[in-house]
């Protein structure tokens, strides 16, 4: 049974006024649940971002439309939907740089690409230096930055108070701001819709969305690997792509390899929403906080991650003290502020930082993970770059850097001082 | 924020005084018998085995006597099952959740 296209409605002005007629009860569902074919081209296991990216770029630039997204939970409930949706590309390395860079310029067309509004807003990210080697590791990034070609600026304490009025230059004492690197078309994007929108232009090119569908097992015939057993039963795949992010070590050890990865809870909370205050996003390294506000006027804040492994998808409270305190003395003005909401996710970390897409010891099986605490800015290009490594069946410029094999000869890639969140 | 007991300090103590110190019961690639070569030292290095369910792991009581020693934990729950010495056999096996057990730690090939 062939995979059938569906031509969507395109949401606009006229679009929304006419629903509006009928109280907003008749807009058309935006993906299919279709039960799963016996068998696909193209396997993607993991409906977060990276994943639904993948199927779309594999449809729409390779014509490969018969691909299965299976997803264990709801497409976009795991890290997709749990981030802090900081979205920039000022990393150190050649390799990183290409790649985010690649992301961001994706980022810029996406809403009118996928005819669904993503948010994406461009409000600028500022990436706070604390001392002296904070200083000098950050001009060095924001020369690196501008030899590859990304807006990225460096901003002295004065300058810093100019972009975000509300900072206290001292932090309180303990935590004073020397300085910043500063990208501007850096910002913030709506998760879900990120998720949403690649999946209802998936479904509309014919791609199939599973949901509660979980994969427990692969069948491996002469090291290749023919399909995968899942909780709806076996379906039947000439080529598997795993985007399982903080899982990735599970699904790996079930097609028999090992990664390089830890899975460790990290965590975010919201405040009650409150007038706008900060308009763009900061971001602390040292202190372990980052902070931005949502258009509903919750302030948003990213805590650090767990020391240990966990899939417990909770973060510790102490850590999340440890990133008030030093919201609190960046930003006096929030002391008194209510925190609503605080949840986790659960991150793959490399040793370098760095994502891994690779091809891997299993033949016809790919992997896009490892993205850690850093990888929702890469939605876009990390699908893309994964969707021709996957249509080729080998790495491309993009990727080959991010291969497993830079474990062994030693070429790592090494962003820990750009990440933002040291693990 | 968890509760360790130190087995060398025989008491229990908050998290913030000790250190995570990765997968216990790593065998450097010569105790495994293995050629140290690229291959078994990336593996010895920066593989892990990453369990969901119950895995051994050393922690270092930085905060305290500043040994190291092993804890048996649940990756998913994060109760913690039992702590030992360095060098004592594990009081409890590993068990998965999720995910299959494999025997090897230097082999596979490359992707
Ligand atoms: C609190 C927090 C804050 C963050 N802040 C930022 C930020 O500000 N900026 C940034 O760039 N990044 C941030 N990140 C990181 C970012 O969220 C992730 O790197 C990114 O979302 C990963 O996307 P993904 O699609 O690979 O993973 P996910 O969205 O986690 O998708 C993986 C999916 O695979 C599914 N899955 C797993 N196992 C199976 C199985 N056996 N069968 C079927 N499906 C399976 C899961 O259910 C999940 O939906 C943050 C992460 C967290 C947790
Ligand atoms: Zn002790």
């Amino acid at each position: 049974m062939a995979v059938q296209p569906a031509k969507k409605q395109r949401f606009n002005a006229l679009a929304l006024f006419r629903n509006a007629l009928s109280y907003h009860q008749n807009w058309e569902q935006q993906w299919r649940s279709p039960a799963p074919l016996d068998a696909y081209d193209v396997i993607i296991v993991g409906g977060g971002g990276h994943g639904l990216a993948t199927a779309y770029y594999l449809a729409k630039e390779h014509g490969i439309t018969n691909i299965a997204v299976l997803e264990k939970g709801w497409i976009g409930g795991g890290n997709t939907g749990r981030n802090t949706t900081i979205v920039r590309s000022n990393y150190l390395w050649d390799e990183s740089a290409a790649m985010y860079e690649h992301a961001m310029k994706l980022w810029e067309g996406l809403t009118q690409e996928l005819n669904y509004n993503v948010m994406f807003s461009q409000r600028g990210v500022l990436n706070l230096a604390h001392n002296m080697t904070d200083v000098r590791d950050t001009q060095r990034r924001v020369n690196a930055n501008r030899l590859n070609g990304i807006d990225s600026i460096y901003l002295d304490a004065k300058g810093v108070k100019k972009v975000v009025p509300g900072i206290d230059l001292r932090g309180g004492g303990r935590y004073p701001v020397l300085g910043a690197s500063y990208q501007p078309r850096g910002g913030t994007a709506r998760h879900d819709a990120v998720a949403w929108g690649y999946a209802r232009k998936c479904d509309e090119m014919g791609v199939h969305i599973i949901q509660n569908c979980k994969v427990t097992g692969f069948d491996i015939e002469g090291g290749v690997v023919k399909g995968v057993q899942t909780t709806k039963g076996r379906i039947g795949a000439k080529k598997v792509g795993l985007v399982p992010a903080g899982h990735s070590s599970v699904l790996a050890s079930m097609a028999g390899f090992r990664l390089p990865v830890e899975s460790h809870p990290l965590q975010a909370l919201v405040s009650e929403p409150i007038k706008p205050t900060i308009h763009n996003v900061v971001m602390s390294n040292a202190v372990h906080a980052y902070i931005s506000q949502s258009d509903k006027g919750e302030l948003v804040i990213g805590a650090g991650v767990d020391q240990y492994i966990s899939y417990g998808q909770r973060g510790s409270q102490h850590l999340a003290e440890e990133t008030l305190v030093a919201i609190c003395e960046l930003f006096p003005q929030y002391k008194r502020m209510k925190m609503l909401r605080q949840w986790g996710g659960i991150v793959d970390v490399c040793p370098d930082a760095s994502p891994i897409l690779t091809s891997t010891p299993v033949g016809n099986m790919y992997l896009n993970c490892g993205w850690g605490t850093g990888g929702f800015k890469a939605t876009p290009g990390s699908g893309h770059a994964f969707a021709a490594h996957i249509a080729k069946g080998e790495p491309t410029a993009l990727t080959a850097p991010f291969a497993l094999s830079r474990f062994e000869t030693g070429f790592l890639i090494d962003e820990h001082g750009a990440a933002a969140v040291a693990h | 924020m968890l509760l360790i007991r130190c087995p060398y300090c025989e008491q229990e103590r908050p998290e913030v005084e000790f250190s995570f110190a990765h997968q216990a019961h790593k065998p450097r690639p010569e105790e495994a018998g293995e050629p140290l070569d690229d291959h078994a030292w990336a593996r010895w290095v920066y593989y892990q085995k990453n369990i969901k369910g119950v895995a051994h792991e050393r922690w270092n009581h930085a905060g305290g006597c500043r040994k190291f020693f092993n804890v048996v934990r649940d990756t998913v729950t994060s109760e913690i099952i039992a702590t030992y010495r360095s060098g004592e056999t594990p009081p409890v096996e590993e068990s998965r959740v999720e995910g299959e057990a494999l025997s090897f730690d230097y082999e596979q090939a490359e992707g």
